[in-house]
């Protein structure tokens, strides 16, 4: 069988999924049900189509506006997480192994600190950078950088535990890598399930991010959803769904790119 | 930061089992004084960063609550947490947050006990992917999601009329009182508990299993005396992880309980943006030091049991 010896049998793994799959299957079918009613207690594809209706394009602007910034916002917050808390995190783990509970404290504050506290603290910072570097929406991922931090961590640092990363680092340095080597043809390919995991989860968290724009003022998805909800609230569930199965693809197209190659080869090798 | 970055240049040469000279590359104190004043500029961006963004919108945040609005010094705001209006609020945030924590930590490990063994494949791609969506599914979406599934007109709602003749409100509309935030909360903790759970149980070694095979252990041996200890530390970590999570979410309570502020995080926003709330306008910083030290009594608890999980995963 697959899997190592302490796997479920598949009865107890398929009794366990399908519940699962069918309690979350529910508000996405609702959703789904919800945006095909039409007023004669019928199904239609009215809200659908009154979506694309060129006639009704300047009433749904905000959401392409809103879609757009969201993903400036995300991609800078995975370069922060990859270029900036990765190196560190390997940084500390190498060198100054002392550090790792200091550092640890810091990086889970944001869970201690949520968004809305943040929030009123962040406004006057924003005044100034507003002024300074201009009021770009990819400022804010500095922020947002910041919210994903815990969750980026937990998923990098069990890659790191479960990583060899001193004897790996220390073999490649006796070889004669440089730590740009080490680090990136090293140990990047060692972290790589966490490594994704962490940009993985600093996309979700971007994609759904609501407080710290809405009380910045700021326009991404979540807020757009909101402004044209009001109006509308048919248009803003189908939005909501798009949003969703969005975002779903575009996971599923970043965990698939990240796949170590040999992996599949690996294990039918093994089995 | 900055102090404990300097302090720890020196104490590293002490470490020297940490890091030991490559053979061949040694060369010499001065050398190795350098590469280490190097190491530690390492940690410079990183630290300003973090005291940028962090550290910096804390302080001002939990100072203002200390701060009248001619900006001398108060406690007028900090004693208001006493109000039983406001204890009522941290009692509710408390018990949801727990609620959903423990319900979710249990079925995301159940979720991520039958994942075992699909790393690579198809089913695993598909359930990650997933998870990371759901799990920050918060704010308005999930509330829609929740109104069309269980909402006045949802489908659910109206299934279980026409079948079975149950009027899920007959006691009123729950749904935009505090009770109704307990399966949006669900949704979004499963989530969560597979993706910061599933990494500890993907440490678990399979010699372990074949150790236990080989001296004539049973599956069920294996998890009591091995499997269940060793992840114990992890599952409760998570569980706090997931605490905290509810606890200071907001987005999906402020789209779904549109009356009253039932919560902490709706008290900070009604706080924030009605100047007419108990005569304070920095109640908000107040409210903000009250959530921070429920926090940070999690946190700590979570870094407690983490230094634990730690052992089995070196």
């Amino acid at each position: 069988m697959s899997g190592p010896g302490f796997a479920p049998r598949p009865a107890v793994r398929w009794a366990i999924g399908i519940v699962l799959v069918v309690l979350f299957a529910i508000p996405i079918v609702s959703m789904a049900e919800y945006t095909l009613r039409d007023a004669a207690s019928g199904h239609s594809l009215a809200h659908w189509l009154a979506l694309v209706d060129p006639a009704n394009a300047g009433r749904y602007r905000p959401i392409w506006t809103g879609l757009g910034n969201s993903v400036v916002l995300a991609v800078t917050t995975v370069a922060i997480v990859l270029l900036l808390l990765a190196p560190t995190m390997v940084l500390v783990r190498l060198r100054f192994p002392k550090l790792r509970l200091p550092f640890e404290f810091v990086v889970l504050l944001p869970i201690t600190i949520p968004a809305i506290v943040l929030v009123v603290g962040l406004a006057p910072i924003y005044l100034w950078i507003g002024r300074t570097f201009g009021t770009g929406i990819w400022t804010l991922a500095f922020a947002y950088g910041i919210t994903v931090l815990p969750f980026a961590y937990r998923a990098i640092q069990s890659s790191i535990d479960a990583t060899d990363v001193r004897t790996l680092a220390e073999a490649a340095r006796a070889l004669g890598a440089g730590w740009p080597t080490v680090l990136w043809r090293v140990l990047a390919p060692n972290l790589r399930p966490g490594l994704i995991a962490a940009a993985l989860i600093s996309v979700a968290v971007v994609l759904g991010e609501f407080t710290i724009a809405s009380l910045l003022n700021r326009q991404n998805l979540q807020t757009a959803l909101v402004v044209v909800g009001k109006q509308d609230p048919y248009a803003s569930v189908s939005l909501s769904l798009i949003a969703l199965v969005f975002a779903f693809a575009l996971l599923v197209v970043i965990g698939r790119a990240g796949r170590p190659r040999g992996a599949r080869t690996n294990q039918k090798g093994r089995s | 930061m900055s102090a404990p970055v300097a302090q720890a240049a020196p104490t590293t040469g002490a470490e020297r089992r940490e890091t030991p000279a490559p053979p061949g590359r040694a060369g010499g104190a001065v050398r190795g004084r350098a590469v280490r004043l190097q190491a530690a500029l390492g940690l410079v961006p990183f630290a300003a960063y973090v005291l940028a963004f962090l550290a910096l919108p804390t302080l001002i945040a939990v100072a203002s609550g200390f701060f009248d609005d001619e900006g001398s010094f108060t406690l007028a705001n900090v004693a208001a947490l006493g109000d039983p209006v406001i204890l009522r609020t941290f009692w509710n945030s408390a018990w949801l947050s727990a609620l959903t924590a423990v319900v979710g930590a249990v079925v995301g490990a159940a979720a991520c006990y039958a994942l075992i063994g699909l790393e690579g494949t198809g089913t695993r791609a598909v359930v990650d992917a997933a998870a990371g969506v759901l799990a920050q599914f918060g704010g308005v979406m999930l509330a829609f999601a929740f109104i069309a599934t269980i909402g006045l007109q949802g489908l659910v709602t109206i299934w279980l009329q026409d079948a079975f003749g149950i009027d899920l409100f007959a006691d009123g509309a729950w749904i935009y009182e505090l009770p109704g935030l307990i399966l949006p909360y669900l949704y979004f903790q499963v989530p969560l508990m597979i993706i910061t759970f599933m990494p500890a149980l993907s440490a678990l070694k399979p010699q372990w299993a074949e150790a236990n095979l080989t001296l004539g252990g049973t599956r069920t041996g294996f998890w009591r005396h091995v499997g269940i200890p060793v992840l114990a530390p992890s599952f409760l970590a998570s569980l706090l992880l997931l605490f905290a999570n509810a606890f200071s979410s907001y987005a999906t309570a402020a789209a779904l309980a549109s009356q009253g502020s039932q919560i902490v995080p709706l008290q900070i926003r009604t706080a924030l943006t009605s100047e007419t709330m108990l005569g304070r306008e920095n109640l908000a910083g107040a409210l903000a030091l009250g959530m921070i030290a429920v926090m940070a009594l999690t946190m700590w608890g979570y870094s407690a049991v983490q230094r634990r999980a730690a052992r089995w995963q070196r």
